[in-house]
Order: C-alpha cells, then sequence, then structure tokens
C-alpha cells in the first residue's frame, strides 16, 4: 500500500508541475527587466505593467472582451437555464436528440464551429462585429451552462415546486420564491464560468472579429513585435490572475448549489 | 352531515397504466378519512387528483360542492403535507410557516400572530427563527402540517406522512395526528400503507387495490367484515381454509380442519358458489392442553413459534398439509408451547367469515 501511495503522489506532484510551470513562466517573466525573454533574470521591475496603462488598443482590446464576454455569459445562461429546465422538468419527442446537438459544441473542434459560423454569417450578409462574437461564444459557452443548471435542476425536488403551488403561490411566484433561490448558485456559477471561458476565447473570436479586436486576438497580434512580449507577459500574468479568481468563485457557487439542496431532507 | 369532498368514477391513467380505474367515495366534513392499500394501488394518484397535481382522465371531484375540473392547487381549498415534507430548505421555520400567508398577498393578516399560533399548534413554540435545515424530521413534519393547517383548509391532505419516521416517533405522531385533528376540526385525508396506521387514526378507511376501493368502512367493520379475501388478508392476519359447501339453507361449510359448521349470513362475502374460503383470525383461535367433552377440536402439531412481547404467534400444522396461524395473548397463566408440542385447538366458529373462490 505504501508503495503504490507513495508512486501516486509523486505521480500527482508531476502532474501539477507540467500543468502549472509554463503558467508560472509568465509572472516570472514580466517581472524581468530584460525584454528578452531567457534565463537568467537580469532584474526586477514593475515597467511592463505600467506599460499596460498607456496602451490605448490595448484598453480598446479589453473593453470589447468584456462586452463579448457578458453578453455572452448572460445570453448563455438564460438560455441555458431554460434548456435545462425544460429537459430536466418535462418529456417531450426528440428531448435526447436535441439535448446532444446543443451539447456538441463540447466536443467539436473550435476551427470547425469558427469556419463554419464564418461561412453562416458571411453567406447571410451579416456584418463581423462584436456581436458575431457573442453569438459564437454563447455557442460555445451554453453546454457549459446547461450542464452547470442539469445538475442544479436536477437537485431540485419537484416537490417543493408543487408545495409552493399548494400554499396558494403562481407558477410565477413559485419560480420567484422557490425556484430561482434555489438554482441562483447554479446561475452564478454559469455565469462566472461562462464570462471566464469568453474572456480566454480565441479560435472564435478571430474568425468571427471584424475589426474589433477581443483581448485574446489582440495578444497574439502583438507576437509580431518582439519588442512587445515583456508587456504581453504582464498582460497574460493579469489574465492569469483574473481567471483563477472567477473559476474560484464559480466552483464556490456550484459548490454552493449542491450544498443548499443536498440538504432539503 | 355533509359531503365534503365527492369523487364521482375518478379515472386515471398514466399511458397504458391506469393507476386509479374507477373511484368514488365521499367523504364527510370533519373526518379522519384513510386511503389505505400496498404500494401501486392508486391511493397516492387519488390524493394528488384531490389536490390538483394531476387531472382525471375522467370522472369528476367535488369539493364544498363546486367542481374542481380546471381548477389549479393554487386555487382549490386544499392542503397537502408531503411525503418528505417538501420543506423550503432556503427559508427558516417562520418563513416556510407564512409562505401560504404570503401568497394571499392580504396586509389586513396579522402574519406574526398566525405563525405563532401555528407553532403552538403543533408544538413548536419559539422556532421561529430556526433554519429549517436543522430540523428533525419529526419537527420538519410539525412544520410541514404548521404551514398547512395556518391556510385553514377545508381539507388536509397527507401522503404517508409518518413514513419516513422510526417507530416510537410515528406512534407518538400518529396520535397527536388524531388530537390535532379532532382539535382543529378539518377534514383530514391520509394516504397510508400501513394497515395499523390506518385502523389506529382513522374514522373511515377505503381500501385500494390495482385502481379500486375494494371495501370503504370504520376500522372497526374493516376487521371484522371484511367484504373480500384480499381485504381481509391486507388487514391484519387472517387464516384462510378451503371448504365445500354441503347445505345452501344454513349455510353448512365442510372443510377438513373445522369440520361440518354453519356461518351465520352477515359473514359470507362475495357470490358463494360450491367452493368457498373459509377465514379466520388467528386471536379468534385458542390453544387447549386437552381435549375437553365437546367435539369441536382440531388436532394440532406447533411448527414455528414467534415470540412477539404481549402475544406469541404460533404457526401450527392440523391434519395433511393445512396450516393455522395462531396468535396468543401472554398473560399471566399462560402456557408457553415449543416447537413439535401436541396441542388441540379451538376456534371460535362464530368468528369464521367465507369468501367467494
Amino acid at each position: 500500500m505504501g508503495r503504490s501511495s507513495k508512486f501516486l503522489k509523486i505521480f500527482a506532484i508531476t502532474y501539477l508541475i507540467f500543468l502549472y510551470a509554463p503558467a508560472l513562466l509568465l509572472p516570472i517573466f514580466s517581472f524581468n527587466s530584460s525584454q528578452i525573454i531567457a534565463f537568467p533574470l537580469s532584474g526586477f521591475t514593475t515597467g511592463w505593467f505600467e506599460a499596460l496603462l498607456y496602451q490605448e488598443t490595448l484598453h480598446e482590446a479589453l473593453r470589447n472582451s468584456l462586452i463579448v464576454a457578458t453578453s455572452s455569459s448572460i445570453f448563455a445562461t438564460i438560455l441555458g437555464t431554460l434548456a435545462s429546465r425544460s429537459t430536466s422538468r418535462y418529456q417531450f419527442p426528440g428531448k435526447q436528440v436535441s439535448l446532444t446537438f446543443i451539447l456538441a459544441p463540447l466536443v467539436l473542434p473550435e476551427i470547425i464551429v469558427g469556419v463554419s459560423l464564418l461561412i453562416v454569417l458571411i453567406q447571410l450578409g451579416l456584418p463581423l462585429n462584436l456581436w458575431s462574437v457573442v453569438l459564437g461564444h454563447t455557442l460555445l459557452i451554453m453546454p457549459f451552462s446547461i450542464l452547470i443548471m442539469n445538475s442544479a435542476f436536477n437537485n431540485l425536488d419537484i416537490s417543493l415546486e408543487e408545495a409552493s403551488l399548494d400554499l396558494g403561490e403562481t407558477q410565477f411566484g413559485t419560480f420567484r420564491r422557490v425556484i430561482l433561490p434555489l438554482v441562483y448558485p447554479g446561475i452564478m456559477a454559469s455565469l462566472l464560468l461562462g464570462f471566464t471561458l469568453s474572456l480566454d476565447e480565441f479560435i472564435i473570436a478571430f474568425f468571427l472579429t471584424g475589426t474589433e479586436t477581443t483581448l485574446p486576438v489582440y495578444i497574439w497580434s502583438l507576437f509580431r513585435f518582439p519588442k512587445q512580449l515583456p508587456t504581453t507577459m504582464a498582460l497574460g500574468t493579469i489574465l492569469i490572475i483574473v481567471s483563477l479568481i472567477l473559476l474560484s468563485l464559480s466552483e464556490y457557487f456550484r459548490r454552493r448549489a449542491a450544498k443548499t439542496q443536498n440538504t432539503v431532507l | 352531515m355533509s359531503k365534503l369532498v365527492q369523487v364521482e368514477n375518478v379515472y386515471k391513467s398514466f399511458g397504458d397504466v391506469n393507476a386509479v380505474n374507477g373511484v368514488s367515495v365521499a367523504i364527510e366534513e370533519g373526518q379522519f378519512y384513510s386511503l389505505l392499500g400496498p404500494s401501486g394501488c392508486g391511493k397516492t394518484t387519488l390524493l394528488r387528483l384531490i389536490a390538483g397535481f394531476e387531472q382525471p382522465t375522467s370522472g369528476q371531484i367535488f369539493i364544498d360542492n363546486s367542481s374542481m375540473e380546471g381548477i389549479e392547487p393554487n386555487f382549490r381549498p386544499t392542503n397537502m403535507v408531503f411525503q418528505n415534507y417538501a420543506i423550503f430548505p432556503h427559508l427558516n421555520v417562520e418563513e416556510n410557516v407564512a409562505y401560504g400567508l404570503r401568497s394571499k398577498r392580504d396586509p389586513s393578516l396579522n402574519q406574526n400572530k398566525l405563525v405563532d399560533e401555528a407553532l403552538e399548534l403543533v408544538g413548536l413554540s419559539g422556532f421561529n427563527k430556526r433554519s429549517s435545515n436543522a430540523l428533525s424530521g419529526g419537527q420538519k413534519q410539525r412544520v410541514a402540517l404548521a404551514r398547512a393547517l395556518i391556510l385553514k383548509p377545508k381539507v388536509l391532505l397527507l401522503d404517508e406522512p409518518l413514513s419516513a419516521l422510526d417507530k416510537k416517533l410515528r406512534e407518538q405522531m400518529q396520535s397527536e395526528l388524531r388530537h390535532l385533528q379532532r382539535a382543529v376540526g378539518i377534514t383530514f385525508i391520509l394516504v397510508t400503507h400501513d394497515q395499523e396506521e390506518a385502523l389506529t387514526m382513522s374514522d373511515t378507511v377505503a381500501v385500494m387495490f390495482d385502481g379500486k376501493v375494494a371495501q370503504e368502512a370504520s376500522p372497526k367493520e374493516l376487521y371484522e367484515f371484511p367484504t373480500s379475501k384480499e381485504v381481509a388478508s391486507f388487514i391484519g392476519e387472517m387464516n384462510f381454509v378451503n371448504g365445500n359447501v354441503v347445505e345452501n339453507k344454513s349455510f353448512t361449510v365442510r372443510s377438513e380442519i373445522f369440520g361440518e359448521i354453519a356461518i351465520d349470513k352477515s359473514r359470507v362475502f362475495g357470490n358463494a358458489s360450491n367452493k368457498i374460503i373459509l377465514g379466520i383470525r388467528p386471536e379468534k383461535i385458542s390453544i387447549i392442553r386437552k381435549p375437553s367433552r365437546s367435539k369441536a377440536f382440531i388436532s394440532a402439531t406447533i411448527i414455528d413459534v414467534s415470540y412477539f412481547g404481549e402475544t406469541t404467534c404460533y404457526k401450527v400444522s392440523c391434519g395433511s398439509n393445512e396450516t393455522l396461524t395462531i396468535s396468543s395473548q401472554n398473560s399471566v397463566d399462560q402456557i408457553n408451547y415449543s416447537l413439535g408440542d401436541k396441542i388441540y385447538l379451538k376456534a371460535d366458529t362464530n368468528n369464521i367469515m367465507a369468501f367467494s373462490n
């Protein structure tokens, strides 16, 4: 027993190192005073972070990304909540098939989704702008939203809804006073995860963006200028920290959802 | 007394399954009425039809002389105590109890006073601010009762409310529910699969099998005069013995164990043909050590003994392949018999019933 548990421990640690070591390089080099990304480190500076404050195109990309991430996470959560509610509570023909199709973007390569959306939008004669990115991201986030909301709704005891109706409350009142408060942590988790996914997403944004770029697309464009690399590192550092915070919050809400509902009985 | 709840020829099917298969019952105001039956007999579906969570496939339900057709649960004068209590986990005790009052949106109601009264009624005074997750099963049960009773419904529906409680608490809640029902005077309709629960609590019991009401009667009548073999075996214990009718006028029946006996017409149920089934309760048979001079005794051998504390249950074999179950009170001078003992039985033949096969 001791031997295998020791092996598993080493395996887990190695795994974590491979997963996070590259990401750790970003903050290290973002505080390095040299423009060249290589060891040994030459000195400490916060200059690259300060430089971020003066890049107008960066600010614009950030603003665009916030718009896209906020809108697509809200749209995806609303649609995901409705889809999940209907599949978890009602029986209708084609339920499994439609659910499978909605969840398909989870396994479809993003590049395929990006290219096909681009073709569809061009064929329809629609302009490429932030809203086309929002459309793509909504499609991408919705499966995650559905999976989160499914667990929230499946844990919701149907007799709670019946009890509310039985006590004289209307359907809408029941939704507001019972269902919403109980699935609210799920909704928060879905919003936060969706926001994070959209904020980091590159491929679909790259295909569908017009002249207004999102943050990841902007970062990619910076690679053409080696001088900008350290600032990109600084930006990357900030993005990693923000994503980690959002994901932790999302996980916190997801767990709270599971906790409040599992104590129903 | 007027009939408060009238169920008229109600059918309910889910796909191919007929859950409720032509039920007509009339429940009087102020009654403690039980729907009793094995699981899957349609009793819960019938309760849900009365509550309005299901709509009948055909037939009508009237409450207080108004048709409930198309009326949603939130507009019916009924309230329900759910099997799992359905306490809102995100609300505290007080908010749970006041839930229905808030739905009414009537500012003239003194909510706090009504909540306090309701909590006092169920013995939970001072629990107002308690989190619903910090309640025991019995306390949740009481909150569910208070939450329903605070709305002063015409009918309180209880869906197996005691099945999740342990035996001691269940017995305590049975008597409390009975007292509560008498105190508030509201008609209670209880769904249960526990015949003891139904018998001890109810004024009237409807026994259901396969979506139909097999018999509707008072607990005593149900036990003493079950109208079918199914009801007889579901309510309490019953010994069944095959017999042949040898004389129709006095209804004399011949059977291997009891010999030739005449059965009173009031205890003959169903269409009696030549072959019938006799039934006798285990406590209507007594054990005697030595046969008396009277002829009516049965010789038997004890093949199984189960000790229940206040009673002992003997399984005995008499004759070729007939067995009987006998329940014997463990009173002071009771002799304890053991496995293999040869004994003699005396059956109270006045209590033998006859059922059609």
